[in-house]
């Protein structure tokens, strides 16, 4: 897993059905430090069990363990959110995200 | 995830029989920007998509978690056709716009 901060949101009526009430959302990943790293990606989201949105700090799986997250786990997905922090810790010094609001 | 548009269409008769009646799309990858990258992939259709159309596709084994693709040699399925985004509240694309 990894943490992410949440950038946006994406709507897609037309999608794989099985695919009911998720919702997707755009994620930078964070480095260890908090910073942004790689590339910005679309995270699936069960927004009903995890409210997360714009601008909060997040634990992400990929893979298809991904889709394991949803309320139907046979669905082609490799990102999805887990989870909001409320406090991230490294070596005793906390990470939070160096960047906050969105695209910034 | 990732954001691609349709750019074309691969038609292939003489490929792997697990292949046959998958529709694969030529996808354009692109970033949270709407801007086209370096990058493109071949990816099998699961949601009737065509040319032009901005989308997301799954990879990995992810990809073979549809009734379509299930243990076929597929690692990129395109499972949602995108209307709009923002980021932090902007608008960043909107398909009827």
């Amino acid at each position: 897993m990894y943490l992410a901060r949440v950038i946006g949101r994406l709507v897609a009526t037309v999608r794989y059905e099985g695919l009911d009430g998720v919702a997707f959302q755009l994620i930078q990943p964070l480095d260890e430090h908090g910073e942004d790293t790689g590339d910005t990606q679309v995270a699936a989201v069960q927004t009903s069990e995890i409210s997360a949105g714009p601008g909060d700090f997040v634990t992400c799986v990929d893979g298809r363990e991904a889709a394991l997250v949803l309320p139907e786990t046979y669905v082609p997905v490799d990102v999805a959110i887990i989870g909001v922090v409320e406090e991230a810790t490294r070596l005793g010094t906390n990470i939070q995200p160096a960047t906050y609001g969105a695209g910034a | 995830m990732l954001i691609a548009k349709v750019v074309g269409s691969v038609v292939a008769t003489q490929k792997d029989e697990k292949l046959e009646n998958l529709k694969l799309l030529v996808l354009q990858v692109q970033s949270h920007e709407n801007k086209p990258k370096d990058q493109y992939v071949v990816a099998v259709d699961s949601v009737q998509a065509g040319v032009g159309d901005t989308v997301l596709y799954a990879t990995g084994s992810s990809a073979r978690q549809t009734t379509l693709t299930d243990g076929r040699p597929c690692d990129a399925v395109v499972m949602a056709v995108v209307d709009s985004w923002d980021i932090d509240g902007a608008n960043v694309y909107e398909a009827w716009a």
